[in-house]
């Protein structure tokens, strides 16, 4: 049977770098499609009416929502010698934990790096280094996350290190400084085609802030 | 599995719907099970000591496992023991079982909650959020016994937990009837139904304490 797979995205989301990522693991052929996100197209309306986000994973018709989920679906759906999730339940919750700490945490206080001002700047900063350092902690001497292999909880957190040239930037510091072990695991993971071929240029990230604070109405 | 060695602890809360769903999941498939039920805001030695990032109910002790996060905890609950199982089989099921879950606990939650009690655009503009996304599931639950279809599934548990045995009780202390019969035929059906599931009725929070805890929460949220 033909397999359709569309790739509703915009290029500089971490949330649908995952789900690019997971599909080249996978050596999945999908159609990627640019949304515009401020004038929504009508089959990103019809496949997301709850949230109207991407990324939305279409799957021969059939919609999958939600970046976590997508991965899982791929992993299930294209079973392959190297799984993105371990098959043991009790190491598959914690790789789903720290998907989910990602997602809880990342975004909120980075976004307060580069879109706020001020104390709630600081507090964002302040927040951000405190969580990738536990990050760090949590990626100990491995190699990836979840240890030789790359995979999930890497998929998860690899996104935002395309924007990482943008944080420092924005809130003047170094990452690297702060976090050197999570800096050497970023560089690992980008030496993976399916990683190399998904994330957008740091640079191309850096130049793209400005134009979306505007977008959003941010000073 | 041997039951011989198997040890299985909960730490809870008795107005959670996150810890009471567990406890549905454990009831449903039969596992014996030590409840700890946390005092909170006093939280035990214990609790900070297996969830020190969240520092949350639910815990889950398997042996020397620890779980933490209720729906990964329903889901590993799943995988371990598989008496009725609560997941669908199906890639596509499951991920839309996923997708509704966070839907309820995110989505739901916040506009029936947090949004609601402080109703910066006005009580009937909050209500009639909350409502659009009710409505969603509603159309999900149209023409089932429950969300996971002909038996009760994992879907059931966090939209029962979250939704009738806590976010109704909010409702009713503010007065608000926020899923009339009118308008939401299919949600009512479904809530009589899963209250007649034997795993279910142990696991609800007596209304009048409940209604009396989320109307003082409420009460703490508007002052802030």
């Amino acid at each position: 049977m033909a397999e359709e797979v569309i790739l509703l995205d915009f290029w500089p989301s971490m949330f649908g770098m995952r789900t690019r990522i997971a599909l080249e693991e996978k050596n999945v052929k999908f159609d990627y499609r640019e949304q515009d996100l401020w004038n929504k197209s009508p089959i990103l309306l019809e496949m997301n009416p709850v949230h109207k986000k991407i990324p939305v994973l279409i799957h021969n018709g059939k919609p999958v929502c939600e970046s976590l989920i997508q991965m899982e679906y791929i992993d299930e759906v294209w079973p392959s010698k190297t799984p993105l999730l371990p098959s043991d339940p009790y190491q598959r919750a914690q790789a789903k934990f720290w998907g989910d700490f990602i997602d809880k945490k990342v975004y909120g206080s980075a976004r307060l790096i580069w879109g706020a001002k001020g104390e709630e700047h600081e507090a964002g900063k302040k927040e951000f280094i405190e969580i990738l350092k536990t990050l760090e902690s949590e990626l100990g001497d491995k190699t990836y996350f979840g240890g030789e292999t790359f995979g999930y909880v890497d998929i998860a957190l690899i996104g935002f290190y395309s924007w990482f040239e943008a944080y420092e930037k924005f809130g003047n510091f170094s990452i690297e400084a702060e976090c050197p072990k999570l800096i050497a695991w970023a560089k690992r993971c980008v030496k993976r085609e399916s990683v190399a071929k998904s994330l957008p240029g740091s640079e191309k990230i850096t130049k793209f802030v400005p134009e979306l604070k505007e977008k959003l109405g941010i000073e | 599995m041997t039951e011989k060695e198997e040890s299985v602890k909960l730490l809870g809360f008795w107005a959670s719907p996150f810890s009471r769903r567990v406890e549905m999941a454990l009831k449903l498939k039969g596992v014996p099970y030590e409840y700890l039920e946390e005092d909170l805001p006093n939280k035990t030695p214990l609790l900070l000591e297996l969830n020190p990032l969240h520092k949350k109910v639910p815990v889950l002790v398997h042996n020397d496992k620890i779980l933490l996060e209720s729906h990964l905890i329903l889901e590993y609950i799943d995988q371990i023991w598989k008496k009725n199982p609560i997941l669908p089989q199906d890639p596509y099921e499951k991920a839309m079982a996923r997708f509704w879950a966070k839907f309820i606990d995110e989505q739901i939650l916040t506009l029936g909650f947090r949004s609601l009690v402080k109703a910066e655009k006005g009580r009937e503009v909050a209500i009639e959020e909350t409502r659009e996304m009710l409505m969603f599931l509603e159309k999900e639950v149209t023409g089932k016994d429950f969300f996971g279809g002909k038996t009760i599934g994992f879907l059931d548990m966090i939209a029962g937990s979250m939704i009738p045995f806590c976010l109704a009780r909010l409702w009713e202390g503010m007065g608000i009837d926020m899923i009339p019969g009118e308008k939401f035929p299919e949600l009512n059906r479904w809530i009589k139904t899963l209250e007649e599931v034997e795993a279910v009725r142990g696991c609800i929070p007596p209304r009048d304490k409940q209604i009396e805890r989320m109307t003082k929460i409420a009460e703490t949220i508007r002052s802030a």
